[in-house]
């Protein structure tokens, strides 16, 4: 069957069943777009392309499937680079199809050129440069083979215009074969003995789970495999979920600013066993007095993260699934009962409290979220304060619940990202926490969630500053507010402008009232929430400082 | 200490890139690095001399591994190989030195491939420890351009590392 690129483009982008596509049309992918208007494939137009990286990248974090979003040439493919570094720290699979100019003008400064592939090789899995339609479908097809197996992570593919417009065979490329690209699945069998002798001697045992337990859909192994041997869990702020919230061995978010319990666990256990995890500085402190007690098994897919940031005893490399099976039948069931009994200590002694006194608090409002959601929504949070508290006090008990810029703290993220997890899970409550400076990155997006009336609640903790590094100028830099005070729409006559329900909640008295109101109404809703301007996020490491000793 | 990697990589536009942009963003230094094509027109070979103690060679080395283009890299420094560099030199050289400078050539077993009317161009190819005492003995004589190529490998015997791993052949 002969069609032009573009025609085969939405083919085998039909083929491999993609049905939603988050973007944004322009001069040099006209013909797809063309393409596009005759397939069945829902085309949500965002109103800036950032907007469509981030809602491609919610689409995969709240569905597990990969994440697709078409821009134009020069100024658009640039536009997404923020929303593929986003997907790329936290290994989210997401393909990003450009246009460019046609090969002809290729190398020329031509309007609209911009070197996509060059600009986003770091930033990547992989991308490509398509010279040839007849190339098209191969490319496609390993695009997606490489954005969502082994470390997931996104994948772009530019496209020229003439190469979209002329014509080749299609056919539907039915293997892969790429030899440079063979991720390990399973660990080896000399290390799973080791793990297992490890984890079977060990007095203080604590698992550390990470994003990578839910890219694999690990979440119930783990589960079984932590009530086998009565280990203790901590959890990065990518691995919110993978371990239910609210079970009695979960001891909360490690870090800067995790919980007491968390952080002086690591700090005593005398194995860690991390679970796709990365080892990220926010997570570890000072690298060099981290677990210090502890010998460190580590699960990964990818064999670059063994050894980046802190030296470990064993490594597991290959699928968390896999590894955690093999673990799960090789160890002996375990109750470490003195190891417990310190670990729930130090939860009963020191619970995430925050000051209830004066005005209404952020974490308030977290918390009357997660009491009126019953715990089921999905929250997609920007970056910043809001973020860390809608980690600590909601619990997540099943994965991809939690959807955060954890790697590259994006502002700007939690809008378009919340579109788009709404997009992939229709039947969820969708729940967008946002700060009055993050909303401000991409309030653009309220259009299109008002123009195909994507019910996202979007939660503004406001408290007039950028309220995070407000905190370290506090902290840090005696007090002096250096461009962190905001001054700010009015959020509900921006919402109203939109065509969006907006709402504002100034006392704690009708808090909950109205958040109900709120998460009940069918459409979109943008709900102002005026809190204590000067709260500041607790427990909290210093910079650079051991993760033992903290703050607050 | 410095490692020499053999890389072989698929002969795709932009894997210098690839490469050389890993290098330089992850903070490692490479020494030299020498590419072509192999007896397989669709991949080409680096030789790529990196610094570094063996926690960034396992980094090196893995992060390679991690490019989709790359498929294979070996850490050859350990093992048994041969190893040349080719050095073009142009040196100064009048009527006083000419002599001199051609009983250096003749002792390094390099040849002279031009000759000017005050200089002379040498051509020479060895390890880098032949490369650099040729360089030094000719420096004297006031060089004024010289170029290297760095280094290139391939494992000693029978041994080769294609894409099919190491193998011990007959």
């Amino acid at each position: 069957m002969e069609l032009t690129g573009a025609q085969i483009l939405i083919k085998v982008l039909e083929d491999l069943g993609v049905d939603t596509v988050f973007g944004y049309p322009g001069g040099a992918v006209l013909p797809i777009y063309d393409a596009l208007y005759d397939s069945k494939i829902t085309h949500y137009l965002t109103r800036h392309e950032q907007g469509a990286a981030h809602a491609a990248d919610g689409y995969a974090r709240a569905s597990g499937k990969v994440g697709v979003c078409f821009a134009t040439s020069g100024p658009g493919a640039t536009n997404l680079v923020t929303g593929l570094a986003t997907a790329y720290m936290d290994s989210v699979p997401v393909v990003a199809i450009t246009g460019q100019v046609a090969t002809s003008l290729l190398g020329r400064d031509s309007f609209q050129e911009a070197d996509i592939t060059g600009i986003t090789m770091p930033i990547t899995k992989h991308n490509y440069l398509v010279k040839d339609p007849g190339d098209l479908a191969r490319t496609v097809v390993e695009a997606f083979y490489i954005a969502r197996t082994g470390r997931p992570g996104p994948v772009l593919i530019d496209i020229p215009k003439d190469v979209s417009a002329a014509r080749a065979r299609y056919e539907f490329p039915e293997k892969v074969e790429l030899p440079g690209y063979k991720p390990v699945l399973t660990p080896g069998e000399e290390e799973v003995n080791k793990a297992i002798a490890l984890i079977n001697s060990s007095e203080r045992p604590l698992i550390f789970t990470g994003g990578g337990t839910v890219n694999a859909g690990a979440e119930q192994l783990l589960l079984a495999f932590a009530e086998k041997i009565n280990a203790p869990v901590v959890a990065s702020l990518m691995g919110l979920g993978g371990f239910p919230g609210e079970h009695p061995l979960f001891l909360g978010m490690l870090g800067m600013h995790g919980t007491k319990p968390a952080n002086y666990a690591v700090s005593e256990c005398d194995l860690l066993i991390a679970v796709g995890v990365r080892f990220d500085d926010r997570v570890t402190g000072d690298v060099n007095s981290f677990a210090p007690k502890a010998k460190i098994i580590h699960i990964d897919i990818d064999p670059a993260e063994i050894n980046k940031n802190v030296r470990v005893e064993v490594p597991l490399v290959g699928d968390v699934k896999n590894s955690l099976e093999l673990l799960i039948k090789g160890v002996k069931e375990k109750k470490p009962e003195k190891w417990l009994q310190y670990v729930f200590g130090l939860k009963e002694k020191y619970p995430l409290t925050y000051n209830q006194e004066c005005g209404l608090k952020p974490q308030k409002v977290i918390e009357t979220l997660y009491k009126i959601t019953g715990g089921e929504a999905i929250i997609v949070t920007d970056v910043g304060q809001h973020q860390m508290w809608a980690a600590q006090f909601y619990k997540f008990n099943k994965p991809r619940r939690f959807i955060s810029s954890g790697g590259l703290g994006t502002m700007g993220f939690g809008l378009p990202a919340g579109i788009g997890a709404q997009v992939a899970r229709p039947e969820q409550q969708v729940i967008v926490v946002s700060g009055d400076g993050s909303i401000q990155m991409n309030s653009q997006e309220l259009m299109t969630a008002a123009a195909y009336n994507i019910p996202v609640k979007v939660i503004i903790l406001n408290n007039g500053y950028l309220g995070m590094v407000r905190q370290w100028q506090e902290l840090f830099h005696q007090r002096r507010y250096s461009q962190t005070k905001l001054k700010n729409p009015d959020f509900v006559k921006l919402a109203d402008a939109y065509g969006i329900r907006g709402m504002r909640i100034k006392k704690e008295e009708n808090l909950e009232e109205k958040l109900l109101e709120a998460i009940n109404y069918t459409g979109p809703v943008v709900v102002d929430v005026w809190v204590d301007r000067e709260e500041n996020v607790f427990p909290m490491v210093p910079p650079g400082g051991a993760i033992h000793k903290m703050i607050g | 200490m410095r490692h020499t990697l053999s890389v072989l990589v698929e002969n795709n536009p932009g894997v210098l890139a690839r490469v050389a942009g890993l290098f330089s963003r992850r903070g490692y230094n490479i020494d030299s690095l020498a590419v072509g094509r192999t007896e397989n027109p669709d991949i080409s070979r680096m030789t790529i001399v990196v610094e570094g103690d063996d926690r960034v060679l396992e980094q090196v080395v893995k992060q390679l591994r991690k490019l989709v283009d790359v498929i294979k890299v070996q850490d050859i420094t350990s093992e048994q190989y041969v190893s040349r560099e080719l050095l073009l030199l142009k040196v100064h050289a009048d009527s006083n030195t000419r002599g001199e400078i051609m009983q250096i050539v003749e002792i390094f077993r390099a040849r002279i491939v031009d000759i000017g009317p005050k200089t002379l161009t040498i051509e020479a190819t060895g390890d880098e420890d032949k490369i650099e005492a040729i360089e030094n003995a000719l420096r004297p004589f006031g060089i004024k351009e010289l170029v290297r190529t760095g280094k290139i490998a391939l494992l000693r015997g029978s041994r080769t590392s294609n894409i099919n791993g190491v193998k011990e052949e007959e």
